[in-house]
């Protein structure tokens, strides 16, 4: 099940299938999840959670020392007809409903927002045009919260555009109702310049389907937890992600499944490629099936391409059982070079040296993009990876 | 008509202890329409041969000229020498993960032929090509490489031939490794392009078995980083039966 191929020096492909009695997904954590940033130790970079992070970079969003200012955020919410939208205080029983912190950075926005913005798809309500909200910086630090709630059996399609320049430190919550479906599309496509952390929580009702895209191009650090827990049987969540983390970038994406309730199916594939010096992604897949979580379908994958040398891939799934009546379980990282033999290849059939790249990367991509199932959305994001191409120097 | 000369070429690589020089001044003209077959021991220095014209970067030329219809091989860049008119059906194909067959035969047959194919004329043409060559219509989706089979490999080297239509093709060892079934096809492949008369045909080998579906008009001995002997057909037959023995006494042949 796990496999790891043509592994670039200085990259790291490890994975693990543990069956435990009790989780280490949470022990190997530095402190429980909570709300307050209090309760959480300022890292030195060595915790778990913390090590592939480089925190000089966070601007103070680790330490406390990063305060809201500078030009606000805008942030922009266009909602089809029947959707609605209010500002509420963190006592608001959704807010945090989904998961609760689970580092410092995550807490310390929690702990700081003013308001949480909390959107809202009454039930049954069937959406046909995408929900957008589109965050755009002008070089402010911020803090936020997002809720986007659906009623049971509503359906929808939300699209989180994030642009320009700022350091913004939000968590995001999805409460699905029972049979309600959901697909929510997170674009990064920050300024070179912009620092990016945030934890992304679903709570996926009976029955109900989460599908999450997160899409990471820009900013100098983005460190996003996708997560999810179900309120009840017959869930499925599927995440996909996509990073083209070129020179200096650090894109990590941290993902957490946790099947407590039976009968409930996951999927995740991530693909990342990366060029340039210094680029470096870190994916963490930890999948977590309880006792209770009886007829679980689990699948895990990442694979990320390496274009240049200087670049730096940390992959690592982690899958933990605790029961044994499950329908499926597996992971699989691996971290593959384009390397000279590929591109002498590519060439000999006539195809100049930078076209065989992007051949390569937008092949690479479109598998993945083509698993989604939004046409629309596929569309966007193929012509978004085509933009980053032609400005890229591959 | 085209015309491929080789002429005194020297080729080193870089080893451990410094250059160490592979090809030691080869000769050889190779014009649209023939075929020539070069057969040589293991370690001999054909695929050397092979890789330095299509401009392999592991290979250093040192000396020598390399010239189609007068112009400078040498000075081209690899997709520069693809689209001039040479091909390399290589030995040990590789793999290019993400990319379909189907995109990147589309995308190489729209670099040589300086336009995109129309799409359904192109579409039309690669699935016949595929199925002369036996192959599966799901092998269009799959990666470049990526799994295939030895067999499939060179296949899909035949199939590139066929469809990017070179003026010189390079054939490095298609035959190895393929059993009997699978050499059938892939020659078959191979004498359709030679029949057009549009390509001059150099044809890598270790073994004379293939000689039996493709008919050279001349053989030539490759020992110790040269030609060792030229002759007709007649040379491969004596090869069969006294093996390289004799052009490998003395020399040194890794
Ligand atoms: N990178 C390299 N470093 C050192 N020696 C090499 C290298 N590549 C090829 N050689 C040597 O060059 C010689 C010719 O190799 P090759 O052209 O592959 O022969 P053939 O195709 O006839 O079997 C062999 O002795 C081989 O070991
Ligand atoms: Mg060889």
């Amino acid at each position: 099940m796990a496999e790891a191929q043509n592994i670039p020096s200085g990259s790291t492909t490890t994975g693990s299938i543990a069956v435990a009695a009790e989780s280490t997904v949470a022990t190997r954590m530095s402190a429980p999840p909570s709300y307050d940033v209090a309760d959480f130790p300022v890292p030195h970079g060595r915790e778990e959670e913390w090590r592939f992070t480089p925190l000089a970079r966070l601007k103070g969003l680790h330490d406390g020392s990063a305060a809201a200012g500078g030009p606000d955020l805008k942030i922009d919410i266009s909602a089809p007809e029947g959707v609605t939208h209010e500002l509420v205080d963190r006592a608001d029983p959704r807010v945090g409903k989904a998961g609760k912190p689970v580092d410092r950075v995550a807490a310390q926005a929690y702990s700081t927002f003013e308001k949480a913005s909390v959107v809202t798809v009454p039930k049954e309500t069937v959406l046909t045009e995408p929900i957008r909200i589109a965050v755009h910086g002008e070089g402010g630090t911020a803090f936020g919260h997002q809720v986007i709630e659906l009623g049971a059996f509503a359906e929808a399609v939300v699209v989180i555009d994030h642009t320009g320049d700022a350091v913004l430190a939000a968590n995001v919550d999805y409460l699905l109702g029972d049979g309600a479906k959901l697909t929510v599309v997170s674009v990064q496509d920050w300024d070179k310049t912009a620092v990016h952390t945030g934890q992304h929580n679903a709570l996926v009702g009976r029955d109900a389907t989460f599908k999450s895209v997160v899409v990471t191009f820009g900013g100098d650090l983005v460190r996003l937890h996708p997560r999810v827990t179900y309120a009840g049987p017959g869930g499925e969540a599927e995440f996909y992600g996509l990073y083209f983390t070129e020179q200096g970038q650090h894109h990590e994406h941290r993902l957490f499944v946790d099947h407590e309730a039976a009968n409930c199916r996951s999927n995740v594939v991530y693909k990342g490629a990366l060029q340039g010096e210094d680029a470096h992604a870190v994916w963490i897949g930890d999948v977590l099936i309880q006792a209770s979580a009886t007829g679980t379908d689990t699948y895990e994958l990442n694979r990320n391409l390496v274009l240049t040398d200087g670049a730096r891939v940390d992959s690592v799934p982690n899958l933990e059982i605790e029961t044994g009546e499950i329908v499926g379980a597996g992971h699989a990282s691996a971290t593959g070079r384009f390397d000279d033999e590929q591109l002498f290849y590519l060439m000999a059939r006539g195809i100049p040296a930078d076209e065989a790249r992007r051949l390569v990367v937008r092949g690479f991509f479109a598998e993945l993009v083509q698993q989604i199932g939004l046409p629309d959305v596929e569309e966007r994001l193929m012509s978004k990876i085509e933009a980053e191409l032609e400005a890229s120097s591959v | 008509m085209a015309t491929l000369e080789i002429h005194d070429l020297h080729v080193s690589v870089e080893a451990e202890n410094g250059p160490r020089e592979i090809l030691k001044g080869v000769d050889l003209t190779v014009k649209q329409g023939e075929t020539h077959a070069i057969m040589g021991p293991n370690g001999s220095g054909k695929s050397t041969l092979a890789y330095s014209l299509a401009g392999h970067p592991k290979y250093t030329i040192t000396g020598g000229t390399v010239t189609l219809d007068g112009e400078d091989v040498l000075e081209m860049s690899v997709d520069e020498r693809a689209r001039a008119g040479v091909f390399l059906a290589m030995q040990y194909p590789v793999e290019v993960p993400g990319v379909s067959v189907s995109n990147f035969l589309r995308t190489s047959a729209t670099a040589i032929r300086g336009e995109a194919p129309k799409l359904r004329l192109w579409v039309k043409e690669v699935k016949e090509a595929m199925e002369r060559l036996q192959m599966d219509p799901s092998f269009a989706e799959r990666n470049v490489n990526e799994g295939f089979s030895g067999g499939e490999k060179k296949r899909h080297e035949i199939l590139q031939l066929e469809l990017l239509k070179p003026a010189i093709a390079i054939l490095d060892e298609t035959d190895s490794g393929l059993d009997v079934d699978a050499l059938r096809t892939v020659s078959e492949g191979v004498n359709r392009v030679r029949e057009t008369g549009q390509v001059g045909t150099l044809l890598i080998t270790h073994y004379t078995r293939i000689l039996r579906y493709i008919k050279p008009d001349q053989v030539h001995v490759f020992a110790n980083g040269r030609i060792a002997e030229s002759g007709g057909a007649e040379l491969a037959d004596k090869l069969e039966a006294e093996g390289y023995e004799a052009y490998t006494k003395g020399g040194a042949t890794a």
